[in-house]
């Protein structure tokens, strides 16, 4: 069952994906100023997206094990937190990318730019931690911390072009700004484009807390081997 | 300008799909690494019983 809503997922989130490259690349004409380079604010901007809810999903998560102490919350806290970390480097590396085209340099110590950094390093620390502590419980109630942390950045990260008017654009999602700074058109494809890397990551979320509950099968096993 | 802008476009495109399909390699490796680790895991705690079981018929004889 979890194999084919798995399958299902990716295959959904891949059919969306192709459907918005279409639109990306043979529809939607080059954006006024910046010309074509303003395509890679449509992996950007949702990579940024999936990444945040999913620490807002992890933080859920980890206080969910800190009140039952259920290793399974858990687990799932680090499969989304890493999945999330992908999603965020893609969105930090694209930016970078873009911002040599549009600023003229690849990086800034900007407001957004260097708190979307220090959350990577932050989650980046998360799933060293796991890999450093070998007891189960003290695993998880010091990752469960570590993620509670990372989020209190994720909302600096979030709030940071509203608070601080540094060198990233300000907020332009109609969600945000009630609307009037994007194409409806364009803006379309960021939603779609949304759904579609959201779909992909639950996809691998799900690959990666199946591998969680074998190690912990593993680990189990290894601890009865002990004994005997 | 506009040829580096396509460049540009093209190198934010690759790096976003390197990046995701690096992890999802990774993920496969890591995958079947598991698998042969279980496999391994549950041989030696099958060894064990096996040796359990024979310790014990020993000593009763």
């Amino acid at each position: 069952m979890r194999e084919k809503l798995t399958i299902a997922l990716a295959a959904a989130g891949g059919l969306l994906l192709v459907y918005d490259l279409y639109q990306i690349f043979l529809v939607l004409p080059d954006e006024a100023m910046q010309g074509p380079i303003y395509r890679i604010l449509f992996f950007h901007v949702p990579a940024a997206i999936v990444g945040m809810v999913g620490y807002f999903v992890a933080l859920v998560l980890s206080v969910l094990y800190l009140s039952s102490k259920d290793l399974k919350w858990d687990s799932l806290a680090a499969s989304v937190v890493e999945v999330s970390l992908v999603f965020s480097l893609v969105n930090i590396v694209s930016g970078s990318i873009w911002a040599r085209v549009i600023w003229g340099i690849w990086w800034t110590w900007d407001a957004r730019l260097t708190s979307a950094l220090v959350g990577i390093l932050i989650f980046l620390a998360y799933l060293m931690l796991r890999r450093a502590i070998d007891e189960p419980t003290q695993r998880g109630r010091l990752s469960a911390a570590l993620c509670i942390f990372g989020c209190v950045d994720e909302v600096i990260v979030w709030k940071s072009i509203e608070w601080f008017r540094t060198q990233h654009p300000g907020p332009v999602l109609s969600i945000r700004t009630g609307g009037g700074h994007m194409d409806p058109a364009m803006e379309r494809i960021f939603y779609l484009n949304f759904l579609a890397i959201l779909l992909i990551a639950t996809a691998l979320v799900l690959i990666r807390t199946r591998q969680e509950a074998t190690t912990r099968e593993i680990d189990s096993l290894r601890r009865l081997a002990h004994a005997m | 300008m506009d040829a580096r802008n396509f460049t540009f476009m093209f190198y934010g495109f690759a790096a976003a799909w390197l990046i995701v399909a690096i992890y999802v390699i990774s993920l496969a490796r890591r995958g079947a690494r598991l698998k042969r680790e279980l496999e391994n895991v549950k041989q030696l705690v099958q060894a064990g019983h096996t040796a359990r079981e024979e310790d014990i018929e020993h000593r009763v004889r």
